[in-house]
């Protein structure tokens, strides 16, 4: 079979999506995704030359408002659902 | 006549003319909920305290019900929809004990409207799914066969409705997710134009594709459901701001004299014979009724399972990037530094389906692949898209199979992700060109699994499909409207 993705390649992509697979979950992954992109040859049966991309359901514009101040969420409505805060800000672990 | 099986318009003439108290029926509600949904698991919570003091208000005449045509009716939400101070999981264990700090624009409505939410339904984790068995708090049952599926993403909605566990509920359709699971629940699913409801409140999973809609007991409960939650919302970018027309006086005029398409496509091998006989059977009442019944073609209908299974995942994997364990989710425990913090949350947090939509979304939004796969995906929806217009220069709406079989067994598909995407292959097309699309129950199997018959119009066109469905319904309602309650006493 024509292979798509490696379990190298796999390993790449899921550090750029931020997760972390097991062993067995990359070697899953990799004949999933390897089964899915394969079914997904089936669009080169099309030509596209020309055809412009289709992004958005309906026509679609860009939306203006005035910029002005208006209510918004309270910070401590803000901060209730953070696994953790010290009350003002959402805290993390050290960055560098 | 057991309250149960009552339509929504049914249950607020009850309520508008005091034959039932509000008080009486939430807690009728509630207490089926208690005896048949651990059959059934169609809810991921109740929302008892809060329905119950919300039904006292119209008891004691704070509020009216005749504010509107759902004032005082019970009503199921997705579990992916805000509603302010309640649990709203998304079937994630990322999003286990999130609670939104604010209502979304449907729920503002309908709250405005004075409807009693009583609780919220299951679904395939963040609506990735096609069965309803990807929620992490395990999966719904069909009410009709507790061994199947009760379809998905919205499958605990579809299931509450057909199991008599609420009056009528809100679904999300991504790809199929209200359509299908109505289909297979023997219950009407609408999923609207997009554009046409807000989803601000809305849990994100492909922008370009989600909508909200109704799923009930019949057509008309539908049209009332759409008129209470459509419009534009200026919190919504992509709302469309046209007039919202009277859905429900729409209804009763006769389908005389309109062209009615069948996309040859549709009536594909591989199709359930059964299935088939009935939509045929469906077609042949529209004839009956006076419509005129046109031979059209989608050729691009093949590629939409392609298209969408790169699409909706590149969106997905964007959106989702927003589960990082800072703002709110699950956050992992031990981790030294962020990075690690954010792997560790987002790998213990998501399940199976939902990584793999993930990592195939990152894979094909990535350097060097992008243009073989999400540009020509994109380019694709497009000829999709032309399809439907051009169809619709020869037709008013589409008559289709909503799924190509019936509800099937539950853990059958589960292990191979490629079938279950195969097995949307009649509603991903409407969901890419973003044109409406509704389910309506038009027979049953030998092995009595409900049919649903799809009805497809062009944008904006709700109207339209929906009249065509409620003089369907309404023209077989000896043969299939009788027996859609039939479930409701079985499980008793």
């Amino acid at each position: 079979m024509n292979e798509k993705i490696s379990k190298e390649g796999v390993r790449h992509v899921a550090k750029l999506a931020r997760l972390e697979l097991s062993d067995s979950e990359e070697d899953r992954m990799t004949g999933q995704m390897n089964q899915i992109l394969g079914y997904m040859d089936k669009l080169n049966e099309l030509d596209t030359e020309g055809i412009s991309p289709m992004t958005h359901a309906i026509q679609v514009e860009n939306v203006h408002r005035p910029d002005c101040v208006s209510p918004s969420l309270e910070r401590q409505d803000a901060l209730a659902n953070s696994p953790e805060t010290d009350g003002c800000n959402f805290v993390v672990p050290k960055v560098i | 006549m057991d309250i149960y099986s009552l339509t929504m318009h049914e249950i607020h003439d009850m309520l508008a003319s005091r034959r039932a108290g509000a008080v009486e029926l939430v807690s009728a509600f509630l207490d089926r909920i208690e005896a048949v949904d651990p059959k059934v698991k169609s809810y991921i919570s109740t929302l008892a305290d809060m329905a119950l003091q919300e039904a006292k208000l119209f008891d004691s005449g704070k509020k009216d019900f005749a504010a509107s045509p759902i004032a005082g009716v019970p009503l199921a939400i997705k579990d992916v929809i805000c509603i302010k101070g309640t649990l709203t999981t998304c079937g994630s264990r990322i999003l286990e004990n999130f609670v939104p700090p604010y209502d979304g624009t449907v729920t503002t409505k309908l709250r405005d409207a004075g409807a009693i939410f009583i609780g919220k339904t299951n679904m395939d984790e963040f609506a990735m799914g096609s069965s309803t068995e990807n929620s992490a708090f395990g999966p719904t049952r069909n009410p009709w066969d507790l061994e199947r599926v009760p379809g998905g993403s919205s499958g605990g909605s579809a299931a509450a409705v057909a199991a008599g566990l609420c009056a009528g509920s809100l679904g999300t359709d991504t790809g199929g997710s209200i359509r299908q699971p109505a289909s297979f629940c023997g219950v009407v699913g609408l999923k609207p134009t997009y554009g046409r409801v807000s989803r601000f409140g809305l849990v994100a999973f492909a922008s370009s594709l989600d909508q909200i809609g109704p799923i009930t007991r019949d057509v008309e409960d539908a049209a009332i459901l759409l008129q209470a939650i459509a419009g534009y919302d200026r919190r919504d970018s992509t709302s469309v701001d046209l007039p919202v027309p009277d859905y429900r006086a729409a209804l009763s005029q006769p389908i005389r004299g309109l062209r009615l398409g069948i996309p040859r496509e549709y009536f594909i091998e591989g199709t359930s014979p059964e299935v088939l006989v009935a939509v045929r059977r469906a077609i042949d009442t529209c004839r009956d009724l006076g419509a005129q019944i046109v031979d059209v073609s989608l050729p691009h209908t093949e590629y939409g399972i392609a298209a969408y299974y790169i699409v909706a995942p590149a969106e997905a994997s964007s959106n989702l990037a927003r589960y990082d364990g800072v703002k709110y989710g699950l956050r992992a425990s031990g981790a030294k530094d962020l990075m690690e913090m954010y792997r560790k949350s987002r790998s213990q947090g998501f399940g199976a389906e939902v990584k793999r939509r993930i990592m195939l979304g990152t894979y094909v939004l990535s350097a060097g692949y992008y243009d073989a796969y999400y540009k020509k995906a994109s380019q694709v929806r497009n000829l999709i898209r032309r399809d439907f217009q051009e169809a619709f220069e020869k037709c008013d709406a589409l008559l289709a199979p909503v799924a190509p079989i019936p509800a099937f067994k539950i853990g059958e598909k589960s292990d191979d992700p490629l079938q279950m995407y195969l097995s949307d292959v009649f509603t991903l097309p409407a969901s890419l060109a973003g044109i409406p699309g509704l389910s309506v129950p038009c027979g049953f199997t030998s092995d009595n699994l409900p049919i649903g018959l799809q009805i497809l119009g062009p944008h904006f066109s709700e109207e339209l499909i929906l009249r065509v469905a409620h003089q369907f319904e309404q023209a077989t309602i000896s043969e299939i409207g009788s027996r859609k309650t039939e479930v409701i006493s079985r499980l008793a």
